[in-house]
């Protein structure tokens, strides 16, 4: 890239940064990405690992110290949700990030239903 | 899908019970201001690869090669006080976003699609998807100034919707009216929920 100079921003290049270079152009969420309601949390211990992560991937980490929902994280980091979920699943695949996926399951519980039910009524 | 997305029995401290409702309906319908009305409605976006059919839609001719496209989502997040979660999806209206729904429709509690009953047409690809899905989901029509009140029979024999799927009459401006709205989509998928559970005991 660097060897060909200035070709590589011609007009046809459009954005400089499109989203999907954080991610090296990948559109598929590997099987490790977490659904869009799933909570992560950073691993309590990340070890040295966490040095060879590029700056945005790094930045994600930091902002799962607490669980936080996946969409959230698209939100409040104004990623797309494509991306955010393709960056989840390599901190993930590295044992960076611990998936709590509670929706899946209990989505359909009973429970979970009347205590949406309550809520609602109680708006 | 589900298969790797979680630890077994992940418990994890800190994380609520959290859940899921889609709102869906042709473009223009109202579900952004549906959504603005019950919660917070939070800036959400994905970049996807377009579809086939999208190709030709988007000028893509002076952008050779690119094939990916941005897409704004509704979604807000309601947080009651007994810490559970309920998040609103609301579907890309256009139907070249189609491959985006399956991702949201995982694990959804149910859905309402919108109408406008000025543009029945726009909702039968969302009806139709929900029932191939087989994803609860009630219809609501917004009632917009100028706009004829058909009664729920109408609405009925026009998407040709099965008996048990609720029909309502809403404005997705109001709160109150709103909030009906969602209140009858959870009880209309907790009342499947408890026929397909007696269903099952009975088999036993």
């Amino acid at each position: 890239m660097t060897g060909q100079g200035g070709r590589w921003l011609d007009r046809e290049a459009g954005p400089v940064v499109r989203p999907y270079a954080l991610v090296r152009g990948r559109t598929r969420p590997p099987r490790a990405a977490p659904g869009l309601i799933d909570f992560v949390i950073a691993a309590s211990e990340t070890g040295s690992d966490t040095a060879r992560l590029g700056p945005e991937h790094r930045r994600l980490l930091s902002l799962c110290r607490t669980p936080v929902a996946v969409a959230d994280l698209a939100s409040d980091t104004d990623l797309p949700l494509g991306v955010v979920r393709v960056m989840l699943g390599d901190l993930r695949e590295r044992g960076l990030i611990l998936v709590a996926g509670s929706a899946h399951q209990e989505s359909s519980d009973e429970a979970v239903m009347r205590s949406v039910l309550d809520g609602l009524r109680a708006l | 899908m589900a298969s790797e997305r979680s630890e077994p029995g992940a418990g994890l401290a800190g994380v609520p019970i959290v859940t899921k409702l889609l709102v869906a309906g042709g473009f223009g319908v109202g579900k952004t201001t549906l959504v603005g009305a019950i919660s917070e409605v939070r800036p959400l976006s994905t970049e996807e690869e377009l579809s086939e059919v999208g190709v030709g839609i988007d000028d893509t001719t002076t952008v050779a090669q690119k094939q990916t496209t941005t897409v704004a989502m509704d979604f807000g997040r309601i947080t009651f006080p007994s810490g559970v979660v309920l998040y609103l999806f609301g579907t890309p209206g256009q139907e070249r976003f189609w491959f985006m729904w399956d991702e949201l429709a995982f694990g959804a509690l149910g859905a309402i699609v919108l109408v406008d009953t000025r543009r029945l047409a726009d909702c039968f690809s969302s009806v139709d998807y929900f029932e191939r899905r087989d994803t609860p989901f009630v219809v609501a029509a917004n009632h917009f100034d100028g706009s004829l009140r058909y009664t729920q029979d109408d609405i009925r024999d026009a998407l040709d919707l099965e008996p048990d799927v609720p029909i309502l009459v809403c404005d997705a401006r109001k709160r109150e009216s709103v909030k009906e709205v969602l209140i009858a989509s959870v009880t209309h998928s907790l009342a499947r929920h408890r026929s397909r559970a007696t269903l099952t005991t009975r088999r036993d």
